[in-house]
């Protein structure tokens, strides 16, 4: 396996900032508009904006939620082993709300696909927007791009790009591994 | 943490699974039991899978709940039952569920009143086999989901004390319960009259007791079995009145123990016989909790299974 440092722990945090400030351009106060972390990988990046929104906006009442997307997933079935799903926890309804759907990685786009779908369960948006790290870009198998993105990359599809965080307790860094020729 | 599969094809009953399993279809049931509590109560999992309800025995609660899981899974679904179909005319089981087959089911939930039906029936048919109750052998969903409340309710099935009153001779509710619960690490006692504890039950595993408020006073869970007449070919105590009177479960004994205790009941309740209107409807009857567990689980099951089809 070869690694490669996409981005460092003080990469991120200055990526971070920016995203949240590009945030604001478009949501003003965040009086009606929702994060939603996408489970399992998405909710410490979505943790990580949410902390830093409230603290430049100085509010403490930004709305987040993450949203679970195993069993709206297009490969049940169609891929050995099972994807042991994870928790939902959205309490408010999201209707007439606008959503930034938050991942860390975007690749084919079916993730988000399928959040789009497991989103419903929970109201109709009046807009939803998607928020990435890394978008690993050319890889898609759907029309899906994203709004905000912390840093596009070129990447195989034998290539695994990783994002680890702080608060789990590794350290905040993106690699890029690569099988050994 | 459990095991990322089931490690079985069919779920034919508790004996054939192990406690990964459960402890899989619980975790899966935690997650389940989100989706059906949100204003949409529906995923789409299942959506290219046909699943054919089997009922040679009349049921309401497990047909319903297993219809509401399946739906809910938006699975496709058939339902049949014995009464109104080409069995009265003479077919047999197997030419049965064939011929429901070549109509591409991928999936059987059944409930026959022989023991060992479905066992019978998954050596011979490709489609994967959920047993909804055998006769008296297993009924291996009521056991995980009667486990289920009682880890909801108490936390944890480790280490609780569990007593089964009531008919336990004619139950496939009663071995698939003790199966479960000691799989999951609770001790278990049954309580009835000598001719409803089969004989030589204690090579399970289980206490015997015949009086009611010794049992009471050792539990934390008891969960009271309905008589079942229907099985009875001939009488294994004088009245029902006699048995309402020795092993009915009323709100005096109930407020008399020396703990709360909970109180479960698998349905469909006799009132006034193995448990009065007042403890059924009591805050320490967790009797509705069971029902609408029953749904998650039951599509928690159906899932892991599908997962592997």
């Amino acid at each position: 396996m070869q690694k490669k440092t996409l981005l460092d722990g003080q990469k991120i945090q200055i990526t971070i900032k920016r995203l949240c400030h590009q945030l604001i351009e478009n949501h003003d106060d965040f009086s009606n508009t929702v994060l939603i972390g996408i489970q399992p990988r998405g909710i410490y990046l979505a943790d990580r904006i949410h902390q830093e929104l409230q603290s430049i906006l100085k509010i403490d009442n930004l709305k987040k939620g993450n949203l679970d997307i195993t069993f709206f997933r297009d490969d049940f079935r169609r891929k050995d082993g099972l994807v042991t799903a994870n928790s939902n926890s959205i309490d408010f309804i999201i209707e007439n709300k606008k959503v930034v759907l938050i991942d860390d990685v975007l690749w084919t786009g079916r993730t988000i696909r399928a959040a789009l779908d497991a989103l419903l369960a929970y109201g109709r948006p009046e807009k939803v927007e998607l928020l990435v790290l890394i978008d690993r870009r050319f890889s898609r198998h759907l029309p899906i791009e994203p709004d905000y993105i912390g840093k596009k990359v070129d990447s195989l599809d034998s290539q695994k790009v990783v994002v680890t965080w702080a608060s789990e307790g590794a350290e905040d860094k993106v690699i890029l591994l690569s099988e050994k020729q | 943490m459990a095991a990322d599969r089931l490690s079985t094809r069919h779920l034919l009953g508790i004996k054939d699974i192990n406690r990964n399993d459960i402890e899989l279809i619980f975790e899966t049931a935690d997650n389940f039991k989100d989706v059906i509590n949100r204003p949409i109560k529906k995923v789409p999992s299942l959506r290219d899978i046909t699943i054919a309800n089997i009922f040679f025995e009349n049921s309401t609660r497990t047909k319903l709940s297993f219809e509401l899981a399946e739906k809910r899974l938006s699975a496709d679904v058939v339902n049949f039952a014995a009464s109104s179909s080409s069995v009265s005319k003479g077919e047999t089981l197997i030419d049965t569920v064939n011929n429901i087959l070549s109509m591409k089911v991928d999936m059987v939930v059944m409930r026959h009143p022989y023991a060992g039906a479905g066992q019978f029936l998954s050596k011979h048919i490709k489609a994967q086999i959920v047993n909804a109750g055998d006769g008296a052998h297993e009924h291996p969903t009521q056991a995980l989901l009667d486990a289920f409340s009682i880890r909801q309710k108490l936390g944890d099935v480790e280490g609780k004390k569990v007593v089964i009153v009531g008919d336990i001779l004619h139950s496939r509710v009663a071995i698939s319960n003790i199966l479960c619960l000691q799989q999951l690490g609770a001790e278990v006692m049954v309580c009835g009259p000598t001719t409803l504890i089969p004989k030589h039950i204690e090579a399970l595993g289980v206490k015997v007791e015949h009086n009611l408020i010794k049992a009471l006073n050792w539990c934390d869970v008891a969960n009271m079995l309905r008589i079942q007449l229907e099985r009875q070919d001939i009488k294994y105590f004088p009245s029902l009145r006699e048995y309402a009177m020795m092993y009915g479960l009323n709100k005096q004994i109930l407020d008399n123990l020396n703990k709360e205790i909970i109180v479960m009941h698998p349905g469909p309740i006799n009132r006034g016989v193995e448990i009065t209107s007042d403890v059924a409807d009591s805050k320490q009857s967790i009797i509705l909790e069971q029902v609408e567990n029953g749904v998650a689980v039951r599509m928690a099951v159906l899932y892991l299974l599908a997962s592997q089809g």
